[in-house]
């Protein structure tokens, strides 16, 4: 685990950006993520004391919302879409070959820290089913061998 | 050379629209006249998509759906005769699927560059603004209110009334919020719309802002949107720099601005008062109403809440009066909804029609049937709340009462369809699932019912004979019951909707028999 009490300083210039704007909790965990890759624990505090908040609500927003990280990523994130389009034409079983293939579960990552598995609900590709987000780029169309050539390219990377 | 374009959509560019254009700029290299590539909005013809057009003397001419490696022959047919591809579709807009729509929403759909706000003026833009600051706004929110708009999100309120309440709340300070949390499944307008014509919001939202007195605006877009969210901030500056937003709003005298705000992956923020909650930085939890936002909303004032398709509605009815729209519709459903094609569909798309089509017309006529050429299960309309409907019901009309009136809802107009091998059962398992987790867990038929129901389920298709499946079935109706009429929100209280009619026609699915499912 890296030293968290680093990031401090990207942090407050981070809050200090957002003084003054109204309701700035959400847009102020959207930069730290952004810049850090993940909301640091020590941020917690930093983040309470400037919004004029306890902690517990702080961290009481940062879980429940899906999108927040409290640890660092895996170098890919991918996001297999499995709402109901999608599984008209096939996410289960695309689901079940990432499974399969990487040995984790739907929400797994790798012991290498080189893929996060993370169900999607609609990425709005659904004319064009099943779909995926591999860092942040949208696939869709897609089939078994599509998966395992963006697999592929993951791993090569690694 | 003729212009070539391209359409730079999310999905466009998930299908290989980025590869077209590099195969299209590389083989252009050494040439004389250098080659123009414009890259517009999608025309939602998605099942075409990378869908290229040429410019011609008769219209644009296209060709579809593309990889990289069709460009050579394409380029090369259009120094004789283009029809000659095998890929060649004819003038783009001459394609019955395209024809046949009625375009009001996504008229610029495919047609501009997102970004340009000339192209946006050339086609109309702004005239709705215009016409708001010459009549005022009292008559403004007149002629929303004779137009007959219902809000697009779902729940389909006169917008109208919603206009007139805020406008007569005094307040040091109201609200425009757009809801673009287009959380349900199977749905893509909004971020089509968002993506490809983001100055049609912007506008939408300044005659809101000018004409209920509200100085601010938020747009609340989902994560799961980045490009839409880039987009949208980059045509505020556009369009601050222009003078349609600020202190003197296209030179009314009135000031409006606003933001993009961005989700952070939560389906329930898309609830109207999830979202506000959200809005102010706290969890996305659903309020009680009354109050209502229109008078009590964001940070307590008064706040107008649209969806991103009744707020990009609203220039139009400026522009051409209300009069204008009422003639698109049928019954207390006026003007014309963008549904989505989305699911186990040939051709999956967008279909711009006035309200009053069958779901047949739309999924056969439009839709092609299958994808998969198997026979046709079922439609789920309006999103993961929505029913599955039949097609023995296929030709309801696509109105909010008639679809009402059968037990399923039109909500934002998506449709996803499927063949005869999706089991039913599974899909009434995932509502509830999703339900369970997407629950903000303020009242207790949504956060306890759904995850009661998924056990429910897993018991039916785990019982060892036909009378403990009829038992837990009897379960699983009352709590879908509880769950419909207990709910404080949508969630709880629409999440039944899927689980109900997959039950009442497709009892087999759970391994019951249809005369025990339909009591």
């Amino acid at each position: 685990m890296p030293d968290e009490s680093l990031h401090l300083s990207v942090v407050n210039s981070l809050l200090e950006r957002h003084k003054g704007s109204a309701g700035a909790l959400l847009p102020i965990l959207h930069d730290i993520q952004e810049r850090i890759g993940y909301i640091p624990d020590t941020a917690v505090p930093e983040i309470a004391h400037a919004l004029n908040q306890s902690q517990a609500e702080v961290r009481g927003v940062i879980s429940f919302y899906h999108d927040f990280r409290t640890a660092p990523p895996a170098r890919h994130i991918l996001r297999l879409c499995r709402a109901e389009s999608c599984k008209s034409r096939g996410a289960e079983e695309l689901a079940a070959q990432l499974r399969e293939r990487l040995q984790l579960d739907d929400h797994g990552s790798s012991a290498d820290g080189s893929i996060s598995l993370r169900p999607v609900y609609c990425l709005g590709a659904c004319a064009c089913s099943p779909a995926l987000e591999l860092d942040g780029q949208v696939h869709a169309r897609l089939s078994a061998e599509r998966l395992d050539a963006l697999l592929d390219a993951c791993r090569e990377d690694a | 050379m003729p212009a070539f374009y391209v359409s730079g959509d999310s999905v466009a560019r998930a299908v290989g629209a980025e590869e077209v254009v590099v195969a299209l700029i590389t083989h252009a290299r050494g040439r004389v006249v250098p080659l123009e590539i414009k890259r517009t909005s999608s025309r939602g013809l998605y099942w075409l998509e990378p869908l290229l057009e040429v410019d011609t003397p008769q219209g644009r001419f296209g060709f579809g759906p593309l990889t990289d490696a069709d460009v050579p022959s394409v380029l090369e047919a259009l120094k004789g005769d283009p029809s000659s591809h095998p890929l060649a579709l004819g003038l783009v807009e001459e394609l019955p699927y395209l024809k046949t729509q009625q375009r009001l929403l996504f008229a610029r759909a495919g047609i501009t560059q997102p970004l340009h706000i000339d192209d946006y003026r050339d086609h109309g833009g702004f005239e709705g603004l215009k016409r708001a600051i010459a009549i005022g706004g009292e008559q403004t929110a007149t002629e929303v209110f004779d137009s007959g708009l219902r809000g697009r999100g779902g729940a389909a309120f006169p917008a109208g009334i919603k206009w007139r309440t805020v406008r007569a709340t005094e307040a040091a300070q109201k609200y425009i919020v757009c809801n673009a949390d287009e959380g349900d499944s199977g749905t893509f307008a909004d971020r089509m719309l968002m993506e490809g014509d983001p100055f049609l919001l912007i506008e939408g939202m300044a005659i809101a802002g000018i004409t209920v007195g509200a100085t601010y605006g938020y747009i609340y877009v989902r994560s799961e949107y980045p490009d839409a969210v880039a987009i949208l901030r980059n045509a505020l500056e556009i369009a601050r720099s222009n003078g349609y937003l600020g202190a003197n709003v296209g030179g009314s005298g009135l000031a409006f601005d606003m933001d993009v705000r961005v989700g952070a992956g939560a389906y329930i923020c898309g609830e109207e008062t999830a979202l506000l909650d959200s809005l102010e930085g706290k969890r996305g939890v659903v309020r009680a109403k009354p109050p209502i936002p229109a008078l009590k909303g964001l940070f307590g004032q008064p706040t107008l809440v649209h969806n991103v398709l009744t707020l990009a509605s609203v220039p139009l009815i400026l522009a051409k009066g209300a009069q204008f729209y009422r003639d698109y519709g049928m019954g207390r459903s006026l003007g014309t909804m963008p549904f989505q094609l989305a699911g186990n569909i040939r051709h999956g798309g967008l279909v711009e029609r006035a309200f009053g089509l069958t779901l047949r017309e739309l999924v056969e006529d439009y839709g092609g049937g299958t994808a998969s050429g198997r026979p046709l299960k079922a439609a789920q309309v309006g999103g993961p709340l929505g029913a599955w409907v039949p097609p023995s019901q296929f030709d309801t009309p696509l109105d909010y009462e008639a679809f009402a009136g059968i037990g399923a809802m039109l909500g934002h107009g998506g449709v996803v369809v499927a063949d005869d091998t999706l089991d039913m059962a599974q899909m009434a398992r995932f509502a509830l699932q999703f339900c369970a987790e997407e629950s903000c867990g303020k009242c207790t038929p949504c956060r306890i019912g759904s995850t009661r129901g998924v056990e429910v389920i897993d018991r039916m298709l785990a019982a060892p004979d036909q009378g403990g499946r009829d038992e837990q079935a009897i379960i699983l109706k009352d709590l879908c019951d509880t769950m419909q009429y207990g709910s404080l929100c949508a969630l709880g209280g629409m999440a039944p909707f899927p689980v109900v009619s997959a039950l009442k026609y497709f009892p087999a699915d759970f391994g019951l028999q249809a005369s025990e499912a339909e009591q």
